[in-house]
């Protein structure tokens, strides 16, 4: 009744191809984005900021990034976790200040150590890219595997990376934009919040422009078949080394602010171990490969669904912690089996069914 | 951080304006699943146990009743944050977190919130330096006492030099593997040993690589820095190479019934640090049985009273239910809030005398808190594992780590810590 397109007309390409085409759509985005800017930094309380929205939001970006590269370009990638250590190794020498053979650079703003984070990161997943375009599916899959093991390595081995502590751990120091503090334990819960949903919501942006325009198109040709995507004229090369930078760029800012924001204090085999690739590949599965919903979607229910049987459980019901953590993992495990089987595109894909019926109700046909 | 003081100050006039409500709340992040369940069962058991047995035979203490929620981190940072957010507003007095890993989080957490975090025999080895970490007590001893401890046991089986001797240091890749190395070396050269580093990635099921380099190069000791299913692995690795068991030395959490236990007769003779004693013969376990295993309120099933992880959770309970009286002496209230606490545990001192009254005769080694000191004494002792009677035998007596070299390391690592962060020493 209310969600269709009956009297929403369009007159120019530029309109009919926008990304919400219904007018419903368009408003409920522009209210999601006012209640997140506007509305849930004034009732957010640290709980529900370090243990919920904040970790929500950076495995969202995480998800977009592997999205990029698995969901759009067809390259699977079991390296997330290295990457999103890159970012989050790369950020803490940013904030605490390099130097390199001697020159010395000054600690930079904690903004940009995030995104020029990501711009290292980029680079890395460039280099090991490069294999992508000699090997493909589970032989990419291995290769990418040697990256995150290699880079946990690299982490926990190269004192120069954790300026030499003696743990190895990495620190997060307090750093403030425009005066706010966003990093260190005395961050406000809506800082934090707001800090990571500006980041966010570009990435967002960037990602769906990109894989709506030209980018996206030849990524998805070559997905498809490379060899046909290479007879009409995509160049293999660039197509699979932008999806590899585009998507270890998104990666290495969800890492970074992982570290600096979200947990303050990491060391790399713990943080960014293997466990982290396979939980953004699972993410990306469930929520959907080839939709940047679907990163949002699986993101979510990845992270807030055992935090919510958590709190059902214990909190609630008052069932033993060890309890209700075993089956906290057999309810995660059953779904995602459920899941696969009824709707094997995932979250997105149910998502997308139920657009379709909401138009045509009441009178489907 | 005036609206969170303030927020922090209104919770407690809440709290103390509602004596109805007032409990002493002892959050126990624990974890009774994953790869180091095994070890953090039985402590998270000892630790809600002792303060059943205040409830159930004191009504709790100076007349508060305690209450001890427990939250699952399966020894997992992310979750170990959600479980601080989750129990800090509840009026907590206190963490022991039970992680390395997450004490480094929550360092700077407990910090800014104001609320004490005891890390018993693990966590930040330099928080021992009062002036610098206000809020952080690793009573009564560290990972660097507890290697300069093994240090000197090796030096006594040797007849007092180490000169040209080669110990291998097997460890968990991680900041609670990496701790010890530092004093290592620095002993290293004090007492001329060479030292191999071998780390083993965590969980560590898989060490057959690190034994076939520790069978090739036979170094005279292997110290032993693991967790959970690691301690396990490698006591039967062990045992597979023939590695003699007396020069196999762990540290204190790599020293329980768990770990020796699947390696039967071959972990005969293996030998760990410990600064708690162990089997059931003191006069408290039998008040432990009678007001609360016999009455069904145990955490656990009972079977686990008297093992190495359980009297050392129990421990840490006693620490922690002794520092909470001495803040109602110094403060003259009994429901006291986290920075009373904190008051509390910074006067702590437990002495023999006092442990003899608590039916814990000799049961750990006396603690002097101060503001200067909160690292304790720095004792442990050295057990062994005698498979036959299945149990941990004391070997030697409570010995004195080398804190010269120690102190000389945490002054280094906290001054580098207070400068990264702008702390101004206290105490002075």
């Amino acid at each position: 009744m209310i969600y269709r397109e009956a009297g929403d007309f369009k007159t120019s390409y530029r309109k009919d191809s926008q990304t919400f085409p219904l007018k419903f759509d368009r408003v409920a985005y522009f209210v999601l984005l006012a209640v997140a800017f506007l509305v849930i930094p004034f009732i957010i309380n640290d709980y529900w900021a370090n243990a919920v929205l904040v970790p929500f939001l950076i495995y969202a970006i995480a998800a977009l990034g592997l999205n990029i590269l698995t969901g759009y370009a067809g390259q699977v990638s079991l390296g997330t976790g290295g990457f999103m250590a890159v970012g989050a190794y790369s950020c803490y020498k940013l904030m605490t200040g390099i130097d390199i053979f001697g020159v010395e650079f000054p600690p930079l703003n904690i903004f940009l150590s995030v995104i020029v984070s990501g711009g290292i990161t980029a680079v890395v997943g460039v280099l090991f890219g490069l294999p992508s375009l000699r090997i493909k599916g589970f032989y990419l899959a291995v290769a990418t595997l040697a990256a995150q093991f290699f880079l946990v390595w690299l982490f926990n081995k190269w004192g120069w990376a954790y300026n030499h502590s003696a743990s190895g751990q990495i620190n997060a120091p307090e750093r403030s934009v425009f005066g706010i503090i966003v990093t260190g334990p005395e961050t406000a819960a809506w800082a934090k919040y707001l800090f990571c949903l500006v980041f966010v919501f570009f990435v967002a942006w960037i990602a769906r422009n990109l894989t709506r325009g030209a980018a996206g198109r030849k990524w998805m040709a070559i997905r498809d078949m490379d060899i046909a995507a290479e007879i009409i004229g995509v160049n293999p090369l660039l197509a699979k080394l932008s999806a590899f930078a585009v998507s270890s760029f998104f990666v290495g800012i969800a890492g970074a602010l992982f570290f600096s924001v979200y947990l303050g204090a990491v060391e790399v085999g713990e943080a960014f171990g293997i466990q982290k690739s396979f939980l953004v590949l699972f993410m990306v599965i469930i929520g959907g490969l080839g939709s940047i919903f679907g990163s949002f979607a699986g993101a979510a229910f990845m992270v807030l669904l055992p935090v919510l049987l958590k709190n059902v459980l214990v909190g609630a019901l008052g069932w033993p912690t060890d309890l209700a953590a075993h089956l906290e993992l057999v309810i995660v495990g059953g779904l995602i089996i459920a899941f696969l089987v009824v709707e094997p595109h995932g979250i997105a894909q149910l998502w997308r069914l139920a657009k379709e019926k909401l138009r045509l109700w009441p009178f489907p046909h | 951080m005036r609206l969170k003081k303030l927020a922090a100050v209104t919770a407690a006039a809440i709290t103390m304006a509602s004596p109805v409500m007032a409990e002493l709340v002892f959050p126990s992040l624990s974890y009774r699943t994953g790869p180091f369940a095994a070890g953090g069962v039985p402590f998270a058991d000892g630790y809600a146990d002792y303060f059943t047995l205040l409830n159930e035979r004191d009504g709790g203490i100076g007349g508060e009743l305690t209450r001890v929620p427990e939250c699952e981190t399966a020894y997992n940072t992310e979750k170990g944050v959600e479980c601080y957010e989750a129990t800090k507003g509840d009026g907590a007095l206190i963490y022991q977190p039970l992680s390395t890993g997450i004490t480094y989080q929550l360092i700077p957490k407990v910090s800014a919130d104001g609320i004490p975090m005891h890390t018993m025999g693990y966590g930040r080895t330099s928080a021992a330096n009062g002036k610098v970490f206000e809020w952080i007590f690793n009573y009564p001893g560290n990972y660097w006492d507890s290697a300069s401890i093994m240090v000197k046991h090796a030096l006594d089986m040797e007849g007092g030099s180490l000169e040209g001797k080669s110990i291998a240091l097997l460890y968990h890749n991680s900041a609670y593997g990496k701790e010890p190395i530092r004093t290592l070396e620095e002993l290293a050269e004090k007492h001329g040993y060479n030292l191999t580093l071998i780390p083993v990635d965590s969980p560590g099921q898989e060490q057959k690589s690190q034994w076939l380099q520790i069978r090739r190069e036979k170094p005279d000791y292997v110290f032993f820095w693991g967790w959970g299913v690691m301690n396990q692995v490698a006591i039967q690795e062990a045992a597979n190479i023939r590695y003699p068991m007396d020069h196999f030395i762990g540290v204190w959490w790599s020293g329980a019934e768990p770990d020796v236990l699947p390696a039967g007769d071959g972990a005969d003779g293996y030998k760990s640090t410990n600064f708690t004693g162990t089997g059931t013969d003191y006069p408290i376990f039998d008040d432990l049985q009678t007001y609360v295993v016999d009455k069904g309120l145990a955490a656990g099933d009972g079977q686990s009273l008297g093992q190495v992880q359980y009297n050392r959770g129990m421990y840490a309970a006693m620490l922690a239910a002794e520092a909470v009286r001495k803040a109602q002496e110094i403060h003259g209230v009994s429901a006291i809030n986290a920075a009373q606490m904190r008051d509390g545990m910074e006067a702590l001192e437990v002495t023999a005398a006092r442990m003899e009254e608590l039916g814990m005769p000799n049961f750990g080694p006396e603690v002097n808190v101060t503001c200067e000191n909160h690292g304790g004494p720095g004792m442990g002792l050295i057990q062994q594992w005698d498979a036959s009677a299945q149990k941990w035998v004391a070997i030697t007596d409570y010995i004195q780590s080398d804190r010269e070299v120690i102190n000389e390391l945490i002054m280094e690592d906290s001054a580098a810590y207070a400068a990264e962060n702008g702390i101004e020493e206290r105490c002075n």
